[in-house]
Formats: C-alpha cells, structure tokens, sequence
C-alpha cells in the first residue's frame, strides 16, 4: 500500500499546462521533495494533493483510496503554509484548536492533544499570545503545531522556511529533520532550495515545466543526475557541462572538443546502452567538487589547463579554467595558490563524471 | 589657514541654510492656517448666525458676535413653534433618516463584505466581468436610474416610504462596498483561507471566524462612506419620498425654501447644523480609523 499515489495527472489554467502527466509514490514514512525553479508546478501539484485544486486529468489516492473529489478536511493531511497562514484574530492556543474545533472532537481530546503538541514543540509558554506578537520561528512552531494537533496522514510543507531569515532557516530545517525522525510521518515539502531538499528529503522529484525530471534519492540526484536540467540544477556552482564528441579509437572511447587535442577516456564510465557511441555529441559534465589540484585517487585523470579566473570566498576559492574555450569551475581550498594565466595541473574524477546526450539531454 | 578659512565659510553656509529653513516654515505654517481659516469659515458663520436673534442679523455683520448664547433658534429648528398647519421642524425627519440610514448602512456594508470576500478569496470564472459591473455601478449618476427605480418601489409597493430607501440606498451602495472590501481582501493573503478550507470550516465560517475580524479598518471606512452618502444624499430622498416619509435632507430643504414668512436665518442655520451633526460625529469618532484604513490594507499574520 503506497501512502500517497499519484497518477497521470495533469492540469492546465486556460491555455497553460502547469503539470503533465504526473506519476508519483510516497511509501509510508517518507519524506518526498518536490524541488524546482519557480513556476515549475511543484506548488500547485502540492494544492491538487491538498485539494485546494481541482483536477483536470488523472487521479490522487491516499492509502490506495481515489480522494480526486474528496474535500481537503476530509483527506486526512495538513498543511504548512510559507506564510504560516495563521489566522491573526486567533490566539495560539484557538490556531491550534481551529481544525479540531470544526471536526467536533471532544473537549478531552482537544486538551489532551493541545498539551501535547504545545509541550512537543516548545510552544506552551505562548498559548494566549496572538499571532502578531511572536517571531518568526515562533509562528514557524505554531503553524507546525496546528498541523500536528490534526495527527493526519501526510503532512504538506509550502516552501515553509522561505520566510525566515539564514541563520533561522538552518534551525528550523533541523527541526524539521528531527521532527521527522521522530514522529516518522508521510511528508511532501516543496522548496526552491536545493540545501533544504537534499538534507530533509528521503527522496526527491526535480520538477520543470510541468514534468517530474527525477524522482530518486538526494546521494542518486547529485551522482546520477538523469538529464542536464537536474545536473544543471543541483549544486553551487553547478555541474561543468563541456559540449563535445566520442571517439572510438582502438576500441576504447574518449572525450574529444572539436579544435583542440583535449581528450579524456571514459572507459570505465558506466553506460546505459553501449551501442552507437561513436561520433555521438554528448556534454561531459563533471562537478566543480571533483577536480582536484593533486592527485587524490589512482585513477584521476591528469590534465593542464589555464586558469581564468579567481573567486575568493573564505572558506573556498571557485577558479574558473579555459578548457578549449569552454568555461571549466573547480572547486579549491582556499588556501591553495593558483597562478592565474598559467597552466596548471588538474585531476578529474572520472568515476563521478556523466556523460549526456547533447541533443535529448538525456543521460546515457 | 586655509583651514580657518575653510570652517569660516561652512558656518555662513551653516546660516545661510538655517535662515532659508526657518523662513520655508513660516511659510508652511501662513498657507496652512490660510486654507483652514478658509474651510471654517462658513462653519463659522453659521454657528454665530445660528445664535443671534433676528435683531442683531439686520443690524449686525456677518462676522459679527453673537450678543448671548440665544438657543430659541435651536429649539424652533429641532421642535417648531407649537401651532398647528405649516410648521414644520426637524425632529420626526431627523428620526425618519436615523430609520434609513441605520439599515441601509448596515445592509450595504455586509453585502459590500460578502461580494469582496467571493470575489476575491473564492475566484470563479468570470469574476472579474462580475466586478467590472459592479464598477461600472460607481460611475452610473443616479439621475439616470430615478425613473426605472420609481416604477420598482411602486410595483413593490414601497414608494414613499422609509424601507423604499432603504433598499435605494442599499442597491446604490453595493458597488462603492464592495469596491472597498475587495480591495482590502485582496491583500489578505489567500493562504488562509486555504489553511481554514483544510482545517474544515466552511464558506460562511471563514467569513465570520477569519476574515470579518480582522476587517475592522476597512468596515469603519465603508461606514463612515455610506453613512455621509446616505445621509447627506437629497436626491433619492426628494424623489421616492415626501410628506411625513421624507429624511431629514428634503425636509430642511422645505423649511429654508418656504416661502411663507420673513427668511429666518438663525433658524435656518441651525437646521442645517442640526442636519449636520450626525456626520460630523461620526468622523469624530471613527476619522482616525478612516486615515489608517484608507491608507493601509496590509494584514500582517
């Protein structure tokens, strides 16, 4: 039984189709991602979810029961809102009660669940406060806690820490994880934020235009990336993409830019399908993270290129290299001294390096 | 040296720039007192008129100050003088607008609310053709209406009558309501009402429970705009009503412009303030709220 299912979904505003054809599962306790630029749809496929939204194709099941026409009250979730959505003539105490309240449970359980989540969430001190009169974080707890109260299925995050300032971001993701790791409930968590969505998700759907590019575990996305658009999207600074073509040369593959006698061998790269190589246009596309200024690894590949550019930024410099007049980013210590204009000495990775389609954009 | 010389001149400048400061704001003050002098000074004239005798109004000017504080003027404007036919005076009028103004601003104001709350937190298709209309209600003048509406109240069966106005008064103030209301919500966020729509409460509960109580601001501007129309408005009063049903505007206009005897203006000046009062202290006791809710819609959660 899959917690949350999705099938085939689709839906359009007008002319504009924000989602298409969705297909997604969340097994019990999981704590899904949905993770794009804005406008992707990952916050309107949260509404469908919630029922906010109506649906022009497809269906949503919860517990392997169709809830496509279900109302929202009755499907079992909560919802936390970016803006924390609490209603400001409310005290705490009647935000966290509200959904309660309307369901008709009984007066003991009311309490009973108030002085639980209150005391679970450090907020029993502010009961009679009105929203208007907490921090930031505080309303974060509250909004938290009025999701929690309800006890529901699946608990839905908007974008909830976009609100708060850095240092409070970082500490209430860590709630958050550990509010998951405690209570181990089903959550769906949009974000724009690709370091909320690697520490927090247990999986993670990269969605653009509409459409689900990846839908893996955070170590398989920032590995495994399976199109430019993810690889592209995850990590600061992103992945290197340098457009070239595959040579078959005595049986063995290399990586060769048009122009130059660059060449990398990808032998041991891992294909999905070994056929045609030869003559195919690819990117390689290799992390600023995995070029080294010495030799890490025995099979490191050894190359010199000239340095462009320096990017100091304390704890690391970015230097961006010339690799055939194609930008090239690494990633150094700081403080390691790097000649600009000179030719220096690189490593790549070769085992954590990928190679895609240049015109699908697939992996291959 | 050429330091002292350099300090010199910054403290002439210093001067000069205190002089030219001092003199922009004598000169503020000079325009400010002068348009309000100008805007009390008809208040002005009828409060002293309202409290001379007819006496002191011949021989006297109109700025002139008033000898004592005579209220028989007041009294004969609010109660009559007591004799039969052809005396008329404020007092049922003035209850007859209380009767219209009350409903018609309630029953105005809480449509107002309703339509800006559909409006904007439960979009349906075609809404905003919906609110163009209603618009388009704000810019209609009422001259073009009287007749359509005659024939309505009449196959209502409630042409001069007080209740007949009330529905005038409530028709007419939709638009501008809702015009408000719709411009305030739209600020609020939408968030919460879909955190109310998941915690279960229905379309009428976040009205009440969510929106209406943080809508003070708003609800006080609308009131005190629907009050003064309502209540100052002469046109829909003089056309739908007369006799013993008209509010208190047609009636004042009656007693100034009878014909009968000498032109009163003591009295005639205390009709007026009389018809005037209820305004004025509606802004008294709400202008405050007025400013802060014409300037700012935002809800912070």
């Amino acid at each position: 039984m899959k917690t949350l299912k999705i099938e085939e979904l689709s839906k359009n505003f007008g002319q504009t189709e924000v989602l298409k054809k969705i297909n997604l599962e969340i097994d019990e306790g999981n704590f899904l991602v949905l993770l794009g630029p804005s406008g992707c749809g990952k916050s309107t496929l949260l509404n469908i979810i919630a029922g906010l939204e109506t649906i022009n194709e497809g269906d949503v099941f919860i517990d392997d029961y169709n809830v496509s026409k279900v109302e929202p009250k009755d499907r079992n979730i909560a919802m936390v809102f970016q803006s924390y959505a609490l209603y400001p003539s409310m005290n705490v105490k009647e935000n966290m009660i509200f959904g309660l309240k309307q369901a008709k449970t009984s007066k003991e359980k009311i309490q009973e669940q108030l002085e639980k989540v209150s005391k679970f969430l450090q907020v029993d001190q502010l009961l009679e406060r009105k929203p208007s009169q907490l921090s930031g974080g505080q309303r974060q707890r509250v909004a938290i806690g009025r999701a929690l109260v309800r006890e529901p299925r699946i608990f839905l995050f908007d974008e909830p820490l976009s609100n708060l300032d850095a240092k409070l971001r970082v500490e209430m993701r860590r709630e958050i994880k550990k509010l998951h790791q405690q209570l181990k409930t089903t959550v769906v968590y949009v974000t724009h934020d690709q370091t909320e969505a690697m520490s927090l998700g247990t999986n993670i759907a990269i969605m653009n235009h509409g459409v689900i590019q990846q839908n893996d575990t955070p170590e398989k996305i920032y590995n495994k990336p399976s199109n430019t658009f993810v690889a592209d999207f995850i990590g600061s600074p992103s992945m290197n993409l340098i457009k070239g073509v595959l040579k078959e040369n005595s049986g063995d593959l290399l990586f060769k830019v048009s122009g130059s006698n660059l060449e990398i061998p990808i032998k041991d790269y891992d294909f999905k399908d070994k056929s045609n190589l030869n003559n195919k246009e690819v990117f390689f596309g290799i992390r600023p993270e995995h070029i080294f200024f010495k030799k890490f690894n025995e099979s490191d590949f050894e190359i010199n290129l000239k340095a462009d550019l320096s990017e100091y930024i304390g704890h690391e410099q970015i230097m961006t290299f010339d690799y055939a007049n194609q930008e090239l980013l690494a990633k150094f210590p700081s403080t390691i001294k790097i000649d600009l204009g000179k030719e220096t000495k690189l490593y790549f990775d070769l085992t954590q390096a990928s190679l895609f389609d240049a015109q699908t954009e697939e992996r291959i | 040296m050429q330091d002292s010389l350099k300090s010199s001149s910054y403290q002439q400048l210093e001067q000069k720039s205190k002089y030219t400061n001092m003199f922009l704001r004598w000169f503020l003050y000079f325009i400010l007192i002068l348009f309000a002098s100008y805007f009390i000074f008809p208040l002005y004239v009828m409060v002293v008129t309202s409290l001379k005798t007819m006496e002191e109004i011949r021989q006297g000017t109109l700025l002139s100050w008033p000898s004592g504080l005579n209220l028989e003027s007041w009294a004969v404007a609010w109660g009559g003088r007591g004799y039969g036919a052809g005396d008329t005076f404020l007092r049922p009028y003035f209850w007859n607008s209380i009767k219209m103004v009350v409903p018609a601003v309630f029953f105005s104001t809480f449509i107002g609310a309703m339509t800006g709350y559909v409006l904007t937190k439960w979009r349906f298709k075609g809404d905003q053709w919906v609110f163009l209309f209603l618009l388009f209600g704000c810019f209609i003048p009422f001259q073009a209406i009287l007749l359509p509406m005659a024939r309505t109240l009449g196959v209502l069966g409630i042409s001069n009558s007080v209740v007949g106005l009330v529905l005038v008064h409530t028709v007419y103030g939709i638009p501008f309501t809702t015009l408000f209301f719709r411009n305030y919500y739209i600020s609020v966020p939408t968030e919460l009402v879909k955190a109310a729509r998941i915690d279960g409460a229905g379309f009428f509960k976040i009205f009440f429970k969510i929106l209406l109580p943080i809508s003070a601001p708003i609800i006080v501007v609308t009131v005190i705009w629907q009050f003064t129309q309502i209540w100052n408005d002469f046109l829909f009063g003089s056309t739908f009503s007369f006799g013993e049903a008209a509010p208190i505007q047609v009636a004042l206009n009656n007693m100034v412009l009878s014909s009968t005897s000498v032109k009163e203006y003591n009295v005639d000046m205390a009709s007026a303030i009389i018809a005037g009062i209820p305004t004025l202290i509606v802004y008294v006791l709400a202008g405050k709220y007025f400013i802060r809710g014409l300037t700012s819609g935002a809800v912070k959660g």
